[in-house]
């Protein structure tokens, strides 16, 4: 993993604001005993993801206070759940291309965090270089298309 | 002191250049490749760690605008609801291809005669049948004789990948609706073969394979080309090809070598495989007095009809857990559909061909994106609604070529060393709209056959311009074409292009094999006719 972040072009607003939309979008799970990605270590591992991008990810963490602002006359982490959800709506449909990266860093790192795999029944490994049994599955679904005539079409 | 000329320089280490370079090696010539990109190494191969998934979406993405690596040239897309999905690297785009490996038809090189529409091809399959033998064995090839829906071949290389229960669900699907299915064909190890270990089903094989089962051009015909004596320059990125304004003979390149330092190579015979934008954009970009509108192009055809494979893609939810992420992406395909049918409205047709599974991250983006994963509470429950139960097809539609599809140089846009970066110019044509929502019903409707109880559909795909093509054409009028009926120039007697862009056609399965088969063919041509080549 990369120990870059983007910390340091971060206020601590932008930062509270980016946990808090995060959470909103992978929330922790007590029914299926699982962390939000708000949690510490995936949230780290969000911000080094997060690194590249940081030039569209500051200003779209700062877009997503000012419509808050713009709402509600408080930031992003200042408003009622219900207030949050509704600006994180807004965030969404005018920000949509920065809504969609924030999304997929979010899950990526989520999804490879070993509590999230081991809570799915996943192998906690990389797939290289034990790989994974996989089923032959019924061949002889293949009986009936093997009866049928040959159907390609002559050249001429 | 300058370099003495070589033989035969290639430019492009994919999948057409290395076949090229490996046909050529009995001739004892002097041939040399550059690559603008390098080789990769597979243990960097994003299944060897925990970010592989991730890793799809930034230095191992299929579109070279998000990988923006220092090999990678920008092109401009705007204009096209299609985007490039390419590498640039030791094996071109096979590094990141799926294997899948159908040939075209008899019936895709005869268009114009069959249905009346774009042209027909110089070429034929009975020509090229040795070539595609010959290929599968190069490559290694899993799959199994008897598709009716193909003339009576060889047996292939090894056996068929696994059904897995994706591809049995999906089997099932096609057997209930009586419509033709066949396992893929596939350029995947299922043996040991050639000296490569057989797949172990990493479910990574559109990011580089790890495990060198996949056939992918770096090591198959690549091993044998460089053992034979070929010299491949990595991080050589060519500008333009040079001309001799006396003889209108090419007489080699200026390329840039991975310090930037701008350097010549001159050569007898020059061989352009670098795809169906790259290769018109170094033409476009290789104007001299002789030339003034870019290289080969007195027809005017250089980068017009540039030709994708519109994808659908049509995702199913199951009730009960498929494959998910483990195992090869293809299993099975179907041509069911593949063959003009005049009761529709669209002429030509396309491919099914399967997608296994996914892993977590790429379960919940796609969730995402078609809205049945929601932000919140909502979240876990839907996740493992999709997680290991989605399985999915993609109908690869027949494109056709049209003018106005092109490839030209941005005004503005430029590659790390300054030179011009293409621009695309596509739109989708109104027979590959019909054929696409024909294919999402047709698609729907098996998907539900198969057990799905819900069903995510998309078309065209965004990221999914895979297939390059069209854009130097090969054809027997100077006029009408940029290549001959054997891969020369019409313009330059010693300038061949052997890569998609001189397909006439796209027919409706991918391109790799009738690629490399085509490539094998001219470069057996020009072995034929090295008396009297130039004539």
């Amino acid at each position: 993993m990369s120990k870059l972040n983007i910390t340091s072009q971060l206020s601590d607003n932008d930062t509270r604001d980016l946990i808090i939309l995060v959470a909103m979008i992978v929330p922790p799970s007590k029914e299926h005993d699982l962390p939000g990605a708000d949690d510490p270590l995936i949230f780290t591992d969000i911000l080094a993801a997060a690194a590249p991008h940081s030039a569209t990810i500051v200003p779209a963490i700062q877009a997503l206070d000012t419509i808050a602002r713009d709402l509600q006359e408080k930031g992003f982490a200042e408003l009622a759940v219900e207030q949050q959800e509704a600006a994180a709506n807004a965030f969404r449909n005018l920000n949509a291309a920065e809504a969609e990266l924030l999304e997929a860093l979010t899950v990526q790192c989520y999804y490879r965090d070993e509590r999230v795999k081991n809570n799915l029944d996943m192998d906690t490994r990389p797939p290289f270089p034990v790989g994974f049994e996989l089923e032959q599955g019924d061949w002889s679904l293949l009986d009936k298309v093997r009866k049928r005539p040959a159907f390609y079409r002559p050249d001429s | 002191m300058s370099e003495e000329p070589v033989d035969v320089l290639i430019i492009g280490a994919g999948a057409s250049g290395a076949a090229v370079a490996w046909s050529l090696l009995d001739t004892r010539m002097k041939i040399v490749c550059l690559e603008q990109g390098g080789a990769t190494n597979p243990a960097d191969y994003p299944s060897t760690g925990n970010e592989w998934e991730a890793r799809r979406s930034s230095d191992f993405s299929i579109s070279p605008n998000q990988r923006k690596l220092k090999t990678d040239y920008p092109i401009n897309e705007d204009d096209s609801p299609i985007k490039v999905a390419n590498f640039n690297g030791v094996g071109g785009s096979t590094v990141l291809y799926a294997g899948q490996f159908p040939r075209f038809h008899p019936s895709d090189f005869r268009v114009k005669s069959l249905d009346g529409v774009a042209d027909d091809w110089p070429v034929d399959y009975e020509t090229l049948e040795p070539f595609f033998e010959e290929n599968d064995r190069m490559t290694g090839v899993a799959g199994l004789a008897g598709d009716p829906a193909y003339p009576p071949r060889d047996a292939r290389p090894m056996p068929p990948v696994p059904l897995g229960k994706a591809g049995q669900a999906l089997a099932s699907g096609f057997n209930k609706l009586g419509w033709h299915w066949w396992p893929s064909d596939v350029a995947i190890n299922t043996e040991v073969y050639d000296g490569r270990d057989k797949c172990i089903n990493l479910g990574a094989c559109i990011s580089g394979c790890a495990q060198g089962a996949k056939g992918s051009a770096d090591v198959t015909y690549w091993s044998h080309a460089l053992r034979g004596g070929v010299e491949l320059r990595t991080h050589s990125r060519v500008r333009e090809i040079t001309i001799n304004d006396d003889t209108g003979m090419a007489t080699g390149v200026i390329y840039y070598d991975e310090d930037g330092a701008e350097q010549s190579l001159k050569a007898h015979i020059v061989v352009l495989a670098s795809n169906g934008i790259g290769t018109p954009r170094i033409l476009l970009n290789s104007k001299s007095k002789l030339f003034p509108d870019g290289l080969a192009n007195s027809s005017g055809l250089v980068g017009k009809n540039l030709m994708f494979h519109p994808y659908a893609a049509i995702q199913g939810i199951f009730d009960e857990p498929l494959d998910g992420y483990k195992g090869p992406h293809k299993a099975v395909q179907s041509q069911e559909f593949y063959e003009t049918d005049p009761s529709r409205d669209f002429v030509r047709g396309y491919t099914f061909e399967t997608s296994r599974g996914m892993g977590p991250a790429g379960t919940a983006m796609t969730g995402l994106g078609y809205g049945r994963i929601p932000w919140g509470q909502g979240h876990h429950k839907a996740f493992r609604e999709m997680f290991n139960r989605v399985t999915s097809i993609a109908a690869v539609c027949e494109d056709l070529p049209e003018e106005h599809n092109r490839v030209t140089l941005d005004d503005m846009l430029k590659d790390s060393d300054g030179i011009p970066a293409p621009k695309i110019s596509y739109t989708l044509s109104e027979n590959s709209r019909k054929m696409l929502d024909h294919a999402v019903a047709r698609g729907t409707e098996m998907m539900t056959a198969a057990g799905a109880r819900e069903v995510l559909t998309m078309a065209p795909i965004k990221f999914a311009g895979w297939h390059l093509m069209g854009t130097a054409r090969m054809g027997s009028d100077p006029t009408r074409s940029v290549v001959n009926e054997w891969g020369r120039s019409h313009d330059v007697k010693n300038l061949f292009i052997v890569d998609g862009s001189i397909f006439v056609t796209s027919a409706g399965v991918n391109p790799t094999s009738t690629l490399q088969a085509l490539a094998l063919y001219i470069a057996d041509q020009m072995k034929q006719r090295l008396a009297n080549l130039f004539d």
